[in-house]
């Protein structure tokens, strides 16, 4: 695939805070029009190799490009052409929601600023709102302003940041619709997230800890390069079995979805043979297939915290 | 209701205590503040200024007048900084604020002396404070008297008429019937622009730091440059509305006149207000959140007040507190709009007021600028 396919195409990028490497040389692709997700516990260095990515931040060490603009050099054509929703809410709240649009239009030099302005309230179902202070507004709400804002320059890369935090699910569903609408329209979406559902929706996932990259690909692909293997156990005295299970050989993980047990380890054999020696009939055993958040909680484990 | 319980009142405490030593700036306020204070009221404060700088203006060389020099040399109240026969030279001394008194005595003083005349002395005072000419203006006649006393002994005797041998006569330039409002209400232009316009600065830009919508607005094209001088405009012109105000109540009900221009005294004030916002700016890289930076501000507010000759006459203070003074912009505005309104001072009269303002505002910005960039990366 030839470079200009990339929206995003970064290799070693890498930003130190005094001695604390927070990026460690993270090598990213990402096509146009592709939603890509971005996951990791908190601080493992996303927000910062997204503030990289608009042109906030200088990496200290990589190269590459973002929408073929040099993310070193040519941070003023990239923030033309990025918008980035940053992970807490960043407009003003003593502003109402078509003052704050004025302004982000202003600043991009929109033109025909009004036209501009009353199609992004229309689009994003915010024009009965529009006299409200952002201050006044609920997390739902604030995230369609915030979304409404970073689109009105008609930007080619969108940058979330956990855009779905604290917002309702019914609201979180419609935002998804939304970004799904716009990456059929073309544009790339890279979108930061602790949820699993939000994290299968996306086209494509990289999984961050520690400022390291421990996985990448389709659903599928990460699925599978975890190597991971899962029993689910239903019945009575859960809590009891699950103290018996730990530290077992081939268990590593043990964790209660409310009367159901997950069972998970990487070595397959030793795990299946401690299942085997535990098995009660009044326990219901079933292998699974390990879930996207065993496999993170699998990868979180084994990589090392080198920030300590 | 359970009553008081001594293991939660001290986790509140405790909590409380933490917290102070956490707040660096707040724990330096409490510090620092009563410290500056002390020694602001303490050492540098003197409601009976002394050492006031005077010139006289010598026309007659002979010993009584000598001896009247000498009086005025040694005397508490007088520092005479220069001994001359021009009386246009005295006369400049005085619109420049350079002295405060000049003592003229006539020529054929001596001679006059001796025949029992009365000779008239005249006192010119910058009266434009009346806080500092007063007391100097009572000594004098007193002083006086005294030191003649003593040189007119035997025969000459009778000349110490119950009036004194010398006639003094004041004269009070600039604010002739001594009204306080004359001095304090062009004075306030500065106050109140030294208190607006630092902490508002320094609240404006802390604020947006500290909501998170500093990060928004570096995503987008908007360059740091054009988003400081845009939040400092609108208030330049608040400034203006600021001072526009308080000449219309200084002019309409104070009655303070204004013998200058005043269109020198709006460019002049320019100046000023930039040195103020490049202050608030310096705060707001260095403050965390917006309490701190009025604390901050609250740190160079009260000099400004204090040590500018606002509240207290400058040239009562000692030298290292008048030293201090002369560092802040506050002093130095103040002597301009005093010099325009009340003296009629022209742009050559406040020239030596306006570099220490220009100083001060290119090391501020050099600063207030440099801090606001590292900010960012």
């Amino acid at each position: 695939m030839s470079a200009p396919d990339f929206a995003i195409d970064v290799t070693g990028v890498t930003k130190r805070f005094g001695d604390k490497t927070v990026v460690d040389a993270i090598a990213l692709q990402v096509r146009r029009g592709e939603i890509y997700g971005f996951l990791g516990p908190n601080g493992s260095g996303k927000t910062t190799f997204i503030r990289m990515l608009c042109g906030l931040l200088t990496p200290d060490a990589g190269t590459g490009t973002c929408l073929g603009y040099d993310v070193r050099t040519q941070q003023a054509d990239i923030k033309r052409n990025v918008g980035y929703m940053t992970q807490k809410f960043s407009y003003y709240e003593d502003l109402s929601i078509r003052e704050n649009l004025d302004f982000v239009a202003r600043i991009y030099g929109i033109p025909d600023r009004r036209a501009a302005v009353q199609h992004s309230l229309d689009r994003l179902g915010l024009a009965k709102r529009s006299h409200q202070l952002a201050g006044q507004l609920s997390g739902g709400w604030k995230q369609r302003l915030a979304l409404a804002a970073c689109l009105l320059h008609s930007p080619r890369l969108l940058l979330l940041d956990e855009p779905t935090a604290g917002v309702d699910p019914k609201a979180r569903r419609e935002f998804w619709d939304e970004i799904h609408q716009l990456a059929a329209d073309g544009l790339t979406v890279l979108i930061t997230t602790h949820y699993m559902d939000e994290a299968e929706r996306c086209h494509r996932l990289a999984y961050l800890a520690y400022g390291r990259l421990l996985a990448g690909g389709s659903l599928a692909e990460v699925l599978a390069s975890a190597k991971l293997f899962t029993w689910s156990v239903t019945g009575p005295e859960l809590r009891t079995l699950a103290a018996t299970l730990l530290g077992r050989p081939g268990v590593e993980q043990v964790t209660a979805f409310g009367n159901t047990l997950h069972v998970s380890g990487r070595d397959a054999t030793s795990l299946d043979s401690t299942v085997a020696g535990l098995r009660e009939p009044r326990h219901d055993w079933k292998r699974i297939p390990a879930g996207l958040e065993d496999v993170f909680i699998s990868l979180m484990d084994c990589a090392k915290d080198n920030y300590s | 209701m359970s009553g008081l319980s001594f293991h939660r009142l001290w986790a509140v405490v405790l909590k409380e205590f933490i917290q102070m030593k956490r707040d660096r700036v707040t724990f330096g306020m409490m510090v620092g503040i009563p410290l500056m204070q002390l020694m602001m009221f303490g050492f540098a404060i003197n409601s009976d200024p002394r050492h006031l700088p005077a010139a006289v203006h010598l026309a007659d060389n002979g010993p009584f007048a000598r001896t009247l020099v000498q009086a005025l040399r040694t005397s508490d109240y007088f520092r005479v900084i220069k001994e001359t026969e021009s009386e246009a030279e005295t006369q400049r001394l005085l619109q420049l604020g350079e002295v405060q008194f000049v003592v003229n005595i006539p020529v054929d003083f001596n001679r006059r002396l001796l025949r029992g005349e009365r000779p008239t002395v005249l006192i010119e005072a910058d009266a434009s404070d009346p806080a500092a000419t007063g007391p100097a203006l009572n000594a004098v006649a007193q002083l006086a008297n005294n030191v003649f006393n003593r040189d007119l002994p035997g025969s000459l005797a009778p000349l110490q008429a119950q009036n004194g041998p010398v006639d003094f006569r004041i004269h009070a330039h600039y604010n002739p019937e001594n009204i306080t409002q004359y001095n304090v209400v062009p004075g306030l232009m500065g106050v109140v622009l030294t208190m607006t316009m630092v902490v508002i600065t320094a609240l404006a830009i802390t604020r947006e730091r500290e909501r998170g919508t500093m990060e928004n607005l570096l995503s987008t094209p908007v360059r740091p440059f054009e988003v400081m001088v845009g939040k400092i405009l609108p208030y330049i012109m608040v400034g203006y509305i600021q001072i526009s105000l308080i000449l219309v109540v200084a002019h309409f009900i104070f009655h303070v006149p204004m013998l200058g221009s005043l269109p020198l005294l709006y460019a002049v004030a320019l100046l000023f207000i930039a040195a103020n916002l490049a202050v608030g700016i310096t705060f707001s890289t260095l403050a965390k959140n917006q309490l701190q930076a009025v604390q901050m501000a609250f740190f160079f507010f009260l000099p400004s007040i204090l040590l500018s000759g606002f509240m207290f006459p400058f040239r009562g203070m000692p030298e290292w507190a008048q030293a201090i003074g002369s560092c802040l912009p506050n002093t130095h505005f103040l002597r301009i709009v005093r010099g325009i309104l009340l003296k009629g001072n022209g742009l050559s009269e406040i020239a030596p007021q306006i570099w220490p303002l220009l100083i001060f505002l290119a090391i501020a910005m050099t600063i207030g600028v440099r801090r606001y960039r590292q900010t960012l990366d």
